[in-house]
């Protein structure tokens, strides 16, 4: 159940407990209590709106950060991950494997403040030896959902 | 001679019209309607088999292929169908590439009857058999499937039927319109009376992979000993939500797949290049690209069956294609008026039972292929419906 549970959340996370009893084949109390227990064990870390910042009438600035750092003695990478993932700027960090090590998602109200923040707070963070940034144009798709509006439902309204 | 009917062929002429066709001329005069009458996937085809087709276009594969299909593709079909349903097909033999399901139905029944020949098919079925079997001359001969008995095919409505004209029976489950499919014991008593009465055996499997319930398809193909009285006709247009590509095969020994080449050369030549290449990526992965439409299916199955229980519209269980097919004689309506009423009323579409023959008649169809938002706004307004019979 909890395949097809996380499944219908990460499409609708506003489903009603009924529905996803129907669907799902159990009772309504029986979804509330997996979601309860999912959330107690972390599995559900939060819930949250897919925002499509680019009709916003606000600017706003997302830019992505490949970030090489000298790996320590104790712990490798994850003291300094643990660090820059603290600040609020950032969305979202990942270790990776190729070029560079981590890479981060940080958001920001202006151009200016995104650089500022590259520049004044993460380069400057010992054991950072580069960064390269990258300014986010235009989304196209995000947390699985496309940005452009659904087409037209191309069948015919009665086939056999 | 005057120009008229009297000019035209008098087996086609005389063929009823589609109450589907029907149904579609009162839907489509109406605006922002719900439909679950669509028999097709509401999923577009997995983005890498678009994109092997646009591919093989820009490769300029834009040529006739062989006239049985592409080799590599009809031995990607063999495989497929060993390794999901048990069936040994040479390839190069045993496989034709068609122009959907219906060719193949239309090509076996072409190269396996003469005029007059009688062909037991069940009912409510798939529109089209009946007329199929007497464009190719032959008699088709209905039998009856029940809810009583979930809509399997009985042995002895079969046997009710059968005389010594019968040379073939045509069967499709998981099955359209009733969602109902075959226990293995049904699979192997059907065959058992194909061989007693001498039958050739018609399979359209076309909904194979969509059963629910953790119920799995039983083939005919994997019966020991059918394999040269079986026509096994699947195709990619449900299962990999590729109906507009009208891609489908067709499976038969060699001593019937000679004749039914003879017929698809000199009509079709074969089936279209970008197509073919199509289907063969979509042979690379197939459990992959199923399993989130097949999941999503059973989910929308399962809330459609507690909705129509908690609105008091009694239905069997469907445990296979994606239609439901409620019972809503008990509203005192024909089929035909329960859907012409419910459209006018709530603005749902479903199509009436008796489109898919006459013992369809105290049903509708209602496809699940279509997003939950709208099945549930659907589901809330056939009751909203009922309740005022």
């Amino acid at each position: 159940m909890v395949e097809s549970l996380l499944e219908i959340l990460r499409n609708n996370a506003k489903e009603s407990p009924e529905t996803m009893a129907k669907m799902l084949g159990v009772a309504p109390e029986a979804v509330s209590a997996e979601i309860a227990r999912l959330e107690r064990e972390g599995v559900i870390r939060g819930w949250q709106a897919i925002v499509n910042d680019d009709l916003l009438p606000k600017g706003h600035v997302t830019a992505v950060i490949e970030v090489r750092v000298t790996p320590e003695r104790e712990g490798g990478f994850d003291r300094i991950a643990e660090q820059v993932s603290r600040f609020e700027e950032v969305d979202a960090a990942y270790l990776m494997s190729g070029g560079y090590d981590l890479l981060l998602f940080v958001s920001g109200a202006s151009l200016l403040s995104v650089a500022r923040f590259v520049s004044e707070k993460l380069a400057t963070i010992h054991g950072v030896l580069s960064t390269a940034t990258h300014f986010k144009l235009k989304t196209y798709k995000q947390s699985g959902v496309l940005m452009a509006k659904p087409g037209e439902d191309g069948r015919l309204a009665v086939t056999p | 001679m005057s120009l008229g009917p009297e000019r035209l062929a008098r087996h086609i002429v005389g063929l009823p019209k589609s109450g589907i066709r029907e149904f579609f001329d009162i839907v489509s005069t109406r605006r922002g309607v719900i439909s679950l009458a669509i028999g097709e996937p509401d999923f577009d085809t997995p983005w890498h088999i678009r994109e092997a087709a646009i591919a093989s276009l820009e490769q300029g594969k834009s040529h006739y292929t062989g006239n049985a299909g592409l080799a590599e593709l009809r031995r990607a079909i063999a495989d497929y169908v060993r390794d999901r349903f048990g069936g040994a097909y040479d390839p190069m033999r045993e496989v034709l590439v068609t122009v959907g399901a219906s060719e193949g139905l239309d090509l076996a029944l072409r190269a396996l009857l003469n005029p007059g020949d009688e062909v037991l098919f069940h009912e409510p079925c798939f529109v089209s058999y009946g007329p199929e079997i007497a464009m190719a001359h032959g008699v088709p001969v209905p039998v009856e499937t029940r809810v009583e008995d979930n809509f399997r095919l009985s042995i002895d409505a079969l046997e009710a039927k059968v005389t010594p004209r019968t040379r073939a029976l045509l069967v499709n489950f998981p099955n359209n319109p009733t969602g109902a499919i075959l226990e293995p014991e049904d699979v192997r008593a059907i065959a058992d009376f194909a061989v007693r009465h001498d039958l050739i055996l018609i399979s359209d499997e076309i909904y194979a992979e969509l059963t629910w319930g953790g119920k799995r398809h039983t083939s005919f193909a994997a019966v020991p000993g059918l394999k040269e009285r079986l026509v096994l006709l699947n195709g990619y247009s449900k299962a990999w939500a590729m109906t507009g590509f009208r891609m489908a095969w067709v499976c038969a020994p060699e001593w019937m797949m000679d004749t039914i080449l003879k017929i698809h050369q000199y009509q079709i030549m074969c089936a279209p290049t970008p197509s073919q290449y199509a289907a063969l990526e979509a042979m690379r992965q197939p459990a992959e690209d199923m399993a989130p439409m097949l999941r999503a299916y059973e989910m929308r199955r399962n809330y459609l069956r507690a909705a129509f229980a908690e609105a008091g519209i009694p239905m069997h269980n469907p445990a296979g294609a994606f239609y439901a097919f409620p019972q809503v004689g008990r509203f005192g309506l024909s089929s035909r008026d329960f859907a012409v009423r419910l459209l006018d009323a709530e603005n749902v579409a479903v199509v009436p039972g008796s489109a898919f023959g006459a013992c369809g008649e105290g049903f509708v169809r209602c496809s699940y292929a279509t997003g939950i938002d709208q099945l549930k706004e659907a589901a809330a307004r056939i009751a909203r419906f009922v309740k005022t019979l």
